[in-house]
């Protein structure tokens, strides 16, 4: 089993949700995140007074799915998310120990 | 007594009440959201505080019989003798009772005012203390001054029709003592103290507006021709000024900016506020349009002197202010108002300089008296909060809440 956590731009969440849906992909969790790479921030300007906001706003999506099914939501992620300009994101893949329903107490892949 | 004056007055009374909770949307989304409930506060409870000061002493030393042009005593102390008849030297058409709340919500905003610039620092406890003594020994003394019967300033032939002196000017300049003495916020310069509810502040905005109109038509004390002038001029000045200000950020920064609009417009109401029975709609235009010149002007000279002047109320309301008590001695017309006097534009350059005195009065004035009062209360209570209470911020370290507990 593993977890994807994709930082994506937050417009192309839609877009992302459901083509992982239609993928097979049954459940995710959403976080609106701030952060930077190489996209720069912006200026913002109050009575005159210049503040650099170096932090872009970014929706962090984590999927966790059986192995296999990797390569295949990270191809989709990367075609669903890409607007081909800085600031796309990044995909991160993270290996996971266990997974349990909390209502049934199933484990491992049945869980996901 | 005349019914429709006695309404206009109480509905404006009403619409300058409404001008203190406005403020604190206007100054609360300048803020950092941790200070939200904390600045509000400081507000909103003036409502509490000056009311009941008002009651016992504020409104008989401000305009009780007068004492040798100083101060007004304590003939009327708890309101006696303040009844249902009209007054025989204030507001002869309406209650006296009526005069006395209208010029209640006067002096409940007129502190409020103040604590824009030592936002996001000072003790309750402290903020409580200093604003009773403001209000005892320098916002009465004033407003006695200029507009009690016998008040020197009056007698001098200051106009200030509606507090362009005494709410504005004496807010200012103590906003600009308690800056100097209570210090910058930690961090400033340093961190980005971004607005946290731009929407607040411009919401607040509009309802300072709306009550202005009866701050300064309300100021007629009656429902007349001259109550309608100071409506129409006051809408004026502040649309001007709103206009005047995004174009000036439009040039100077590339953008305008709803701050921008918002803080011009205030500045707007702010400058015509002395002059509003006095000059006529064209004046407006020009010093509405001024107004967010010098203001804007200030507030960059702020950021080249370093004080922490958190939101502005030197540069939006001392400055504002003294360029409307100015503009009022160019720009007063007795074909306007035949109790007051022709200003310099109209024949009378001496006007402006009883202008010129009274502003320089009140600044030394309140300057000094609040620069005391502020010495005195760090001595009684200390009047910052710990570094680490301003770190957690206002909300919960004075008064145990959240402002926004969004899950």
């Amino acid at each position: 089993m593993k977890k994807i956590e994709a930082i994506i731009k937050p417009f192309k969440l839609e877009e992302v949700k459901d083509g992982l849906s239609r993928m097979g992909v049954k459940g995710m969790t959403v976080t609106e995140v701030k952060g930077f790479g190489r996209q720069r921030g912006h200026k913002e300007i109050y009575r005159g007074a210049e503040y650099q906001v170096d932090f872009v706003p970014k929706v962090k999506i984590e999927v966790v799915l059986d192995s296999k099914l990797v390569p295949q939501a990270i191809a989709l992620i990367q075609e669903k998310a890409r607007t081909g300009k800085i600031g796309d994101g990044k995909i991160f893949v993270i290996p996971v120990e266990e997974v349990v329903r909390i209502r049934t107490g199933e484990k491992g892949n049945e869980a996901i | 007594m005349n019914t429709g004056d006695t309404a206009f007055i109480l509905i404006s009374s009403a619409l300058v009440m409404l001008m203190t909770p406005g403020l604190a949307l206007f100054y609360g989304g300048m803020t950092r959201n941790k200070n939200i409930l904390g600045t509000l506060m400081q507000s909103f409870i003036m409502l509490g505080i000056i009311t009941v000061e008002w009651v016992l002493w504020g409104y008989s030393t401000a305009f009780g019989p007068d004492h040798a042009g100083i101060i007004g005593g304590l003939d009327w102390l708890g309101l006696k003798g303040v009844g249902m008849e009209p007054s025989t030297v204030y507001g002869p058409t309406i209650p006296h009772m009526a005069f006395m709340v209208f010029q209640c919500m006067f002096a409940i905003i007129t502190p409020a005012l103040i604590t824009g610039a030592f936002a996001e620092r000072v003790k309750f406890s402290a903020f409580v203390l200093f604003t009773l003594l403001w209000a005892t020994l320098v916002y009465n003394p004033l407003a006695h001054w200029v507009w009690g019967a016998g008040g020197w300033l009056g007698k001098m032939g200051a106009m200030d029709f509606a507090g362009g002196t005494v709410v504005h000017i004496s807010s200012g300049i103590s906003a600009l003592a308690a800056a100097l003495i209570i210090g910058k916020r930690r961090g400033y310069g340093k961190e980005a103290f971004i607005p946290h509810n731009l929407p607040m502040t411009v919401t607040g905005a509009g309802l300072l507006w709306f009550g202005w109109f009866g701050f300064n038509a309300g100021s007629a004390l009656a429902c007349n021709g001259l109550a309608a002038n100071a409506f129409v001029v006051t809408h004026i000045a502040s649309a001007t000024a709103a206009l005047s200000w995004i174009t000036i950020e439009w040039l100077h920064r590339g953008r305008p900016t709803t701050l921008g609009a918002a803080s011009g417009a205030v500045a707007g109401l702010v400058a015509i506020t002395p002059g509003s029975g006095f000059v006529g709609p064209l004046a407006a235009l020009i010093i509405g349009a001024l107004v967010s010149v010098i203001c804007y002007g200030g507030i960059m000279l702020k950021s080249k002197l370093g004080y922490d002047d958190s939101l502005d109320v030197v540069g939006v309301h001392g400055l504002g202010g003294t360029w409307g008590a100015l503009a009022t001695g160019l720009f007063a017309s007795k074909l306007i108002n035949p109790n007051g006097a022709n200003g310099l534009f109209f024949g009378n350059p001496g006007q402006l300089w009883t202008q010129f005195l009274a502003v320089a009065v009140t600044w030394i004035f309140a300057f000094v008296m609040t620069s005391i009062i502020l010495k005195v209360v760090d001595v009684i209570v200390g009047l910052r909060v710990t570094d680490e209470e301003e770190e957690r911020g206002l909300d919960i370290s004075q008064h145990n809440e959240t402002g926004y507990s969004l899950s």
